[in-house]
């Protein structure tokens, strides 16, 4: 049964996808049922944003339902939760009004919570705990009651709870008014997207759900919250102010910038990924930001620009993250384990998942010449350009988030290196890695042709970007400002940046088989010899002379000892006869999160003594409650 | 024709300048300490020697081992196509830092790889010292040259060699300088020169490149050591080209390349010896002070940014 609702859930995707397509590329509908849902009925609006959104999500659900056929290997529970939040997250983007929106949202959050408690529950996802799903179900539901509180005020003003009469009278209302309103959206719409600060629930929730529910939960769902942040700055409360673009700059930078230094010391494979995936959202972000901040000050072309990146990356993120996602579960299918001290060697067991790893792992790199790469470089181009903002205050919010995205991307690949050197290569550093099978074919089939989309999606940049200018432009109307020129190169803003993918790809083709070419030319190459690893003339190598995780990632928690605030635990067990023997040494390093130490820590305390003043009026006698009802009804009676 | 011509001509004077560089670089560090050395030339018979030789490969490695070299040199190649060298406008007409900067990185990656698939704690250590030096330098380089890009208001390296060239007075431009001295000491991090990491030294406390490369040898040592020369001269030639365009050829034409490629060795050899005075005078720093070093040259990175938004 299990193998045909991922079957169908597929199809579904590919239906998505042709249907979000012709709403990214022809004409908005709307489908309006009153009868259906209560206070203001269904109501499904289809725009080129939406459209993009729809053939995402479609997109990334093919290969992850196909995945899912092999990892689940037949057991039926989870799969109608895949489905129903598979078709939660397309209904979003295309919701009309607030009662679709708030229950395809809820459904979407419900479903993802049932699969994160569920992987938890089943013990399939190693390290997972109920509380994982609890932070997440916390979280999710904190971002809905902003999302509802703003969408209610908005309600309110406008006296509509359609989406498209917002939009008409939003320029009417007064500024602090949609200030106020787009600051609750975008911390509901940041909480689903995983900025810093309110990303905490991501490291926890998406190791916890099954790899291809991990795959969607990071590759799409949280693009979701970008969507709403981009729909509520540009559609439903615009004109933008400045500010607004610059917190989102802000948040942005720090969100890239701490998501991947979490993500280097991270030692869960699934977990690093879900760090990386904070990193993502940040650069995306950025990107949005940009756009807000250029928007709001009338620099449309600029804003467009800055748009398209977002979506590029939003796009490229999805691509390489959920192959990852995918690849990691493949890990975790054939040796049993995630954390990668206990890994290592896969890449001789395990060649296809080794080789679909790389792949993501060069792409989210940033690293030429996979897509990745295409949407960094197009953030970086429309930031630098901030230099027309008359502003020095703005321009200076730029140049934070100029090194604060330079800093995150040289970080990623000190990341990636980590991610893949150390669980794939070298030797296998436990019986269970050493004895690691691959996936089955479903499971290499849906990497592959993943892995194959992010070598298109990079190739395919002067089309991608263009068609995404379009979909852009639909939301900051301009002038394109990418341009396709001669030997496919995109040209960024009249000629101030200039990049061509097939000939970046084709010129690193023939850099890198000129010098092998030269070598069978001149008949240099007299055949290897194997032999063992030099290592100043031990006798046997073991897994336990290794770099290890932890080893790998210590310059980084030396030099960012600020973020990690590493608490070191050095116990030694030492002889009682003499000290020089030594029985037992135990070293613990663990990391801390900054920003539960100085958020989430003192918000609970607070939280937790206000209940417990609060708590004083509960005797639990019913004659006290009986006089609280009196009271309170005496209390009205003398008010109203 | 002409483009596809000066990109041959490029890649050769890359390819075959750079253990010349390289060579110069350790005879004129040997002559300042009072030794004779060696020849300049000999790292030309060094490669020589090491591609006749068979290669020894660790049972242990995988396929990352064996073609970590070849996409090494290839990033290398590319990157030589995409810098300035001897015309402002490079054969990769359309290359900007962005792309220059990642083909540096896409081999760094590849090699730190590399470095981890021996399972020995030297490749680990190599790897995990040089991926963190990387790290840090990326977005100095980035920051340096966007300075220049938001003078010259492009990121292309042509234009902005262009630009710079056509404004001489530029190079006295406080943002300019700083972001000089910021592309300067992330020079010498990432091409492993002191005080950051020390190429003539296979010490295991303190090695980082040679660490990392530690189980290359014969055909694929020669190529590492190669496109770790072709580096070098990139980054050389990026630091006298775009902050002193002077004599950089202007079009494509015989006489203005052969002033440009004299002008550029002019200037590599000034700079040659300046970093051979430099390697002679300093001392290696300890490893965990390096990141004070680059983190000072990303503070000087940024103060360019903002000097140039708040100075026009």
């Amino acid at each position: 049964m299990a193998p045909l609702v991922y079957a169908l859930t597929a199809l579904l995707g590919a239906a998505a996808v042709v249907i979000g397509l012709s709403g990214m590329l022809g004409a908005p509908w709307t489908v309006h049922v009153a009868w259906l849902v209560p206070l203001g009925g269904l109501s499904l609006q289809m725009d080129a944003l939406a459209g993009l959104f729809v053939a995402l999500v479609g997109a990334a659900t093919i290969p992850t339902s196909l995945y899912a056929i092999g990892y689940t290997a037949g057991e039926r529970r989870g799969c109608v939760a895949y489905g129903v939040f598979v078709a939660a997250m397309l209904v979003v983007p295309l919701a009309g009004n607030v009662m679709t929106f708030a229950l395809a949202w809820e459904l979407m959050s419900l479903a993802s919570y049932v699969l994160v408690l569920d992987g938890a529950r089943a013990g399939r996802e190693s390290g997972a705990s109920a509380h994982a799903a609890w932070v997440y179900a916390l979280m999710t539901h904190a971002g809905l009651a902003c999302l509802l509180a703003g969408m209610l005020l908005l309600t309110a003003w406008t006296g509509s709870a359609r989406f498209a009469d917002w939009a008409l009278a939003a320029p009417a209302l007064d500024a602090g008014a949609r200030s106020l309103a787009w600051v609750l959206l975008a911390l509901g719409f940041a909480a689903k997207a995983g900025g810093v600060p309110l990303h905490v629930w991501l490291p926890l929730a998406h190791p916890a759900a099954p790899s291809h529910v991990s795959a969607l939960m990071s590759g799409v769902m949280i693009k979701l919250g970008v969507y709403g942040l981009l729909r509520a700055s540009f559609v439903w409360l615009a004109p933008a102010l400045p500010w607004w673009g610059a917190l989102l700059l802000l948040i942005g930078a720090l969100s890239a910038v701490i998501g991947v230094l979490y993500a280097i010391v991270d030692r869960d494979l699934k977990r690093l990924l879900a760090f990386s995936s904070i990193e993502n959202v940040g650069i995306v972000l950025v990107g949005v930001g940009g756009a807000v901040t250029f928007a709001a000050t009338t620099l449309p072309d600029l804003a467009l620009l800055a748009l398209a990146a977002a979506l590029a990356h939003v796009v490229n993120h999805a691509a390489f993250k959920s192959l990852l996602f995918m690849a990691a579960g493949g890990v975790q299918h054939g040796a049993g384990t995630r954390d990668m001290e206990a890994l290592g060697g896969l890449v001789k067991r395990q060649p296809w998942t080794a080789a679909c790893f790389l792949v993501g792992a060069v792409a989210i790199a940033g690293l030429p010449p996979l897509n990745g790469f295409v949407s960094e470089w197009l953030t970086f181009q429309a930031l630098l350009q901030n230099v027309r903002l008359p502003q020095p205050a703005l321009n200076l919010v730029f140049a934070l988030a100029i090194a604060g995205l330079a800093l995150a991307a040289g970080l990623a690949v000190a990341c990636f290196v980590k991610a893949f050197g150390i669980t794939f290569l070298a030797l296998p550093r436990s019986a269970a890695a050493a004895a690691a099978h691959e996936v089955p074919v479903t499971m290499r089939a849906a990497m592959t042709a993943t892995a194959l989309a992010c070598a298109a999606l990079a190739l395919g940049a002067p089309w991608l970007v263009p068609a995404l200018v379009r979909v852009g432009a639909t939301l900051v109307p301009a002038a394109p400002p990418v341009t396709l020129d001669t030997w496919l190169t995109l040209d960024v803003s009249a000629d101030f940046a200039r990049l061509s993918m097939p000939a970046v790809a084709l010129a690193l083709a023939a850099g890198v088989l000129l010098p092998l070419a030269l070598l069978v030319v001149v008949r240099a190459r007299p055949r290897a010899r194997r032999y063992e690893t030099w290592s100043c003339g031990r006798l046997l190598q073991t897994a336990r002379m290794e770099y290890t995780a932890i080893a790998f990632a210590d310059p980084f928690t030396r030099v960012f000892d600020f973020f990690y605030r590493p608490a070191r635990r050095l116990d030694v067990d030492r002889h009682p006869e003499s000290r020089f023997f030594v029985r037992r040494i135990r070293y613990e390093n663990p990391t801390r999160f900054i920003v539960d130490e100085w958020l989430y820590r003192p918000l609970n305390r607070l939280l937790r003594a206000t209940t417990r003043r609060a708590a004083i009026v509960q005797s639990g006698s019913p004659n006290l409650y009986l006089a609280y009802v009196l009271a309170a009804l005496l209390a009205l009676l003398l008010l109203v | 024709m002409h483009v596809a011509l000066l990109a041959v001509l490029q890649v050769l004077v890359v390819a075959l300048g750079a253990p010349l560089l390289i060579g110069t670089v350790r005879t004129v560090k040997a002559r300042l300490v009072g030794r004779r050395g060696p020849a300049p030339w000999q790292p030309y018979r060094d490669l020589r020697k090491l591609l006749g030789k068979t290669p020894v490969v660790s049972e242990t490695t995988s396929w990352i081992f064996r073609i970590t070299p070849y996409v090494l040199a290839g990033a290398m190649l590319v990157a030589a196509v995409a810098a300035p060298v001897l015309t402002s406008r490079p054969p990769l007409a359309f290359a900007g830092i962005i792309l220059l900067m990642s083909l540096f990185l896409l081999g760094t990656f590849f090699l730190a790889l590399a470095g981890l698939d021996a399972g020995s704690a030297f490749g680990g250590m190599g790897s995990s010292r040089e991926v963190a030096v990387a790290a840090l330098a990326e977005p100095t380089v980035i920051l340096a040259v966007f300075t220049l890009a938001l003078h010259a208001n492009t990121t292309n390296l042509g234009g902005i060699v262009e630009h710079v060239a056509a404004e001489p007075l530029l190079t006295l431009n406080p943002a300019h300088l700083l972001a000089f001295a910021a592309f300067f000491i992330v020079m010498l991090a990432e091409t492993g020169r002191l005080p950051v990491d020390n190429p003539a030294t296979h010490l295991e406390l303190t090695m980082i490149h040679e660490a990392m490369v530690l189980e290359y040898s014969a055909r694929h040592l020669a190529l590492v050591e190669w496109a770790g020369a072709m580096k070098l001269l990139v980054f050389l030639t990026l630091l006298a080209n775009l902050f002193f365009p002077w004599g950089v050829a202007a079009d494509v034409s015989a006489p203005a390349i052969a002033l440009g490629l004299l002008a550029l060795g002019g200037k590599l050899a000034i700079l040659t010896a300046a970093l051979a005075l430099l390697e002679t005078a300093i001392a290696k720093l300890r490893l965990f002070r390096v990141p004070e070093l680059l983190a000072g040259s990303f503070a000087l990175g940024v103060l360019a940014v903002s000097a140039v938004f708040l100075l026009r």
